[in-house]
């Protein structure tokens, strides 16, 4: 049976660990990620979880190490956050190029200049293309969930692609709510042995020797590129597949890499993901209270990027009000474009949502506190650009600007 | 006891697409002979692993990986941490890492998997430059060596211009590390075999000439690293347990242009450039003898 704890994200991503039995951890602190490895420590110093703890000497090292044990055929595990994860940027395109089906999480942050150690995800955002699964809890309930399903995923041997697992800094890892945990027993029966089976592919082989992490050419590289993405694009079936198989396991979460609320009949929609959609959810439950058409989608994997599902959500069958305008809204802005997410829907949108405005409204950087009247101006933009000379405005919006600058710190115009 | 005489026949590192006379695959050979198919190596960016694992021909006959260029000492721990966890106590877990890959860029890595004591042998292939990416300048390019990022000769601001590895290792407290040579092919086995059965981190800096970066013959290698020894440039020397030997203890040394003036990169020293590296060679045996004396307590 499972029980009820009383648990923050980071708490929580540190029961799912142990749940998971992870045989070599590798730790370096970094805010606001450090509870995490301080809990594992815990654990393994108190028997909860048997796994060779490993104290190493930077980000770069962390990742590097739990290469080197998957490589060996045993689960691992590492955490990191902002500048640690930017530091191992290129072992993140190491372990996904080397198939290595490892687990991370990330606690997302904002990135210096300015040192600043509060909540963004411009260092997710930054690492998109890294050929890594990336997921963004909303709770920490589903924190420990997307864990636990993390290591299913990577694991597959269709997949053997590496997953991060990303947490709002501060807002989710050191918030706290009432998680259901589940019994060891109850992981043990949903996920795999934390000891590859010999044959694994890509571990080496004591019987028959083999060469990993190789080099390859002009010709074969691009070979091996291309098989990469499209383990990756068959990553969002094994994703609905394994969060199915969880649901009927655990009773609980949701089955999609999109999750609707209040979207289905809704003429304005907010597109966001990680923690915020908390709020986005009770603005939307006042707004519609006082008559306004409104919803969110909530974008729970970034990578594989739902193209479909999103585009089913938004004009699929299953709608009973045509979508009128759309809002992303995100922690992140790509200098000199637009936020990272905005850039991603509207790309996905091309095909088949042309016409519809997309508004981009960057907030919460750096830990900046996004507000309930602020998401609601939000909406109020959207239901603006049905005004014909709003509708082609483009650009970013950067939410709760004009309440922290002054005169001469304006966009120019 | 292994020797160049009974090396034991089995080839683990053949068809790779190392230059002719390469003192690096000559140690990546010897020591996969020494340790058998029973190791998993790791080898960083460089030039081993640049010419030994081009897809589809891998040249390892053992287990092996290509490490993120700063990352052999970390991905080393992972393997040992790895293979500890399933309980596999009897494969060696060998590194081979160049000068720039050891004294540089990974030095990071190989300091926190020194200080956490892995089950590891790391062995650093010295041929005093970054080799694979052209003959560029390292932590290691010795006084007066012309390198593409040193045309004229490389002129150090202190006397003593490639980094001591064999004493940071040794600052680590690690069991066992020594320096070998390509050109004293048994003192060098004897140090792999006794580095593969240390208990804990073992390290072996290693000579091995470069004939491209070098300028020198393809069949100097052996020579070279016969006269780098003979010429006091490189002392072989041993640190076990806290104790400091050295394997060569010459009263007299051959003069240096035995060595240098086998190779086009130091064609420029002068007489004066010679004696100065005569005399910094000097004081750095000196310090050494002192060493030896102060770790055996005298």
């Amino acid at each position: 049976m499972s029980q009820l704890a009383f648990l923050s994200g980071n708490e929580a991503v540190a029961e799912a660990v142990r749940l998971c039995r992870p045989k070599v951890v590798a730790a370096y602190p970094i805010t606001p990620q450090t509870v995490v490895v301080e809990a594992l420590a815990g654990m393994v110093e108190s028997g909860r979880l048997e796994s060779e703890f490993v104290h190493v000497e930077s980000e770069h090292s962390a990742l590097a190490l739990v290469m080197g044990a998957a490589a060996t055929g045993v689960r691992t595990f590492t955490a990191t956050s902002s500048q640690g994860l930017l530091y191992m940027a290129e072992c993140l395109y190491y372990a996904s190029g080397g198939r290595f089906p490892l687990v991370m999480m990330n606690a997302n942050r904002a990135l210096a200049l300015p040192w600043n150690i509060y909540g963004d995800q411009s260092d997710s955002l930054a690492l998109i293309s890294a050929g890594w699964i990336q997921a963004y809890a909303e709770t920490a309930q589903e924190s420990l969930d997307m864990i636990i399903q993390a290591y299913a995923v990577a694991e597959d041997p269709a997949v053997r692609t590496p997953v991060l697992v990303n947490l709002d800094g501060f807002v989710l890892t050191h918030t706290y709510e009432a998680v259901s945990l589940p019994e060891p027993s109850e992981v043990d029966d949903f996920l795999p042995p934390p000891v590859f089976p010999d044959d694994y592919p890509g571990t080496f082989d004591l019987a028959r020797p083999q060469s990993l992490a190789i080099t390859a050419g002009p010709g074969d590289y691009a070979v091996f590129k291309a098989r990469q993405h499209w383990a990756m694009c068959q990553a969002a079936k094994h994703i609905r597949t394994t969060a199915h198989a969880f649901r009927a396991a655990f009773g609980r979460g949701c089955t999609g890499l999109v999750e609707g609320y209040r979207s289905e009949d809704a003429e304005f929609i907010l597109i966001t993901l990680g923690s915020t959609a908390g709020t986005v959810r009770v603005v939307i439950d006042e707004l519609r209270a006082s008559g306004q058409s409104v919803g969110l989608i909530r974008l729970r994997y970034l990578r594989p990027f739902p193209t479909d599902e999103l585009n089913d959500a938004l004009f699929g069958a299953e709608r009973t009000v045509a979508v009128r305008a759309l809002g992303v809204l995100e922690k992140d802005i790509s200098f000199g474009h637009q936020g990272s997410v905005a850039l991603e829907v509207k790309a996905a949108l091309y095909d088949r949502g042309a016409g519809v405005p997309v508004r981009n409204f960057v907030a919460g950087l750096g830990g900046q506190d996004v507000s309930r009247a602020h998401l609601a101006d939000c909406f109020t933009e959207l239901a603006a650009t049905l005004d014909t000379a709003a509708r082609v405005a483009s650009g970013v919006r950067f939410v709760g600007l004009k309440d922290l600058v002054d005169d001469h710190d304006q966009e120019p115009a | 006891m292994i020797t160049i005489k009974n090396l034991p026949e089995p080839e683990y590192f053949v068809g790779h697409k190392a230059c002719g006379g390469c003192g690096g695959s000559l140690v990546v050979r010897w020591t996969l002979k020494v340790l058998g198919e029973r190791c998993i190596a790791v080898i960083p960016a460089g030039c081993m692993s640049a010419v030994g694992f081009i897809y589809p021909q891998m040249a390892l006959g053992v287990n092996a990986m290509i490490a993120p260029f700063a990352a052999t000492g970390a991905v080393l721990s992972g393997v040992a941490r790895g293979l500890k966890a399933r309980g596999i106590e009897d494969v060696t877990v060998v590194g081979f890492a160049g000068d720039g890959a050891t004294a540089d860029i990974g030095l990071q890595a190989l300091s926190g998997a020194f200080d956490r004591r892995e089950r590891m042998l790391y062995i650093c292939y010295d041929n005093e430059a970054y080799m694979n990416t052209g003959i560029q300048k390292s932590g290691a390019t010795p006084f007066g060596a012309r390198t593409t990022t040193s045309p004229g000769g490389y002129r150090p601001e202190t006397d003593a211009p490639k980094k001591d590895l064999i004493r940071i290792a040794a600052a680590h407290g690690i069991p066992y590390a020594a320096t070998a040579s390509v050109g004293y092919a048994n003192d060098f086995l004897k140090k792999v075999q006794k580095a593969a059965q240390v208990e804990g981190p073992s390290f072996l800096h290693v000579f091995a000439p470069c004939p491209t970066g070098w300028g020198c013959d393809a069949d100097s290698t052996v020579r070279l690293g016969k006269s780098v020894v003979d010429t006091g440039l490189w002392p072989l020397v041993e640190w076990e347990n806290g104790a400091v030997r050295l394997n060569r203890n010459p009263a007299r040394f051959a003069p240096l242009e035995t060595y240098t003036g086998e190779q086009a990169r130091f064609r420029r020293l002068t007489a004066a450039d010679l004696a100065d590296l005569e005399a910094t060679r000097d004081r750095q045996w000196r310090a050494l003898r002192a060493w030896v004396r102060e770790s055996a307590g005298m």
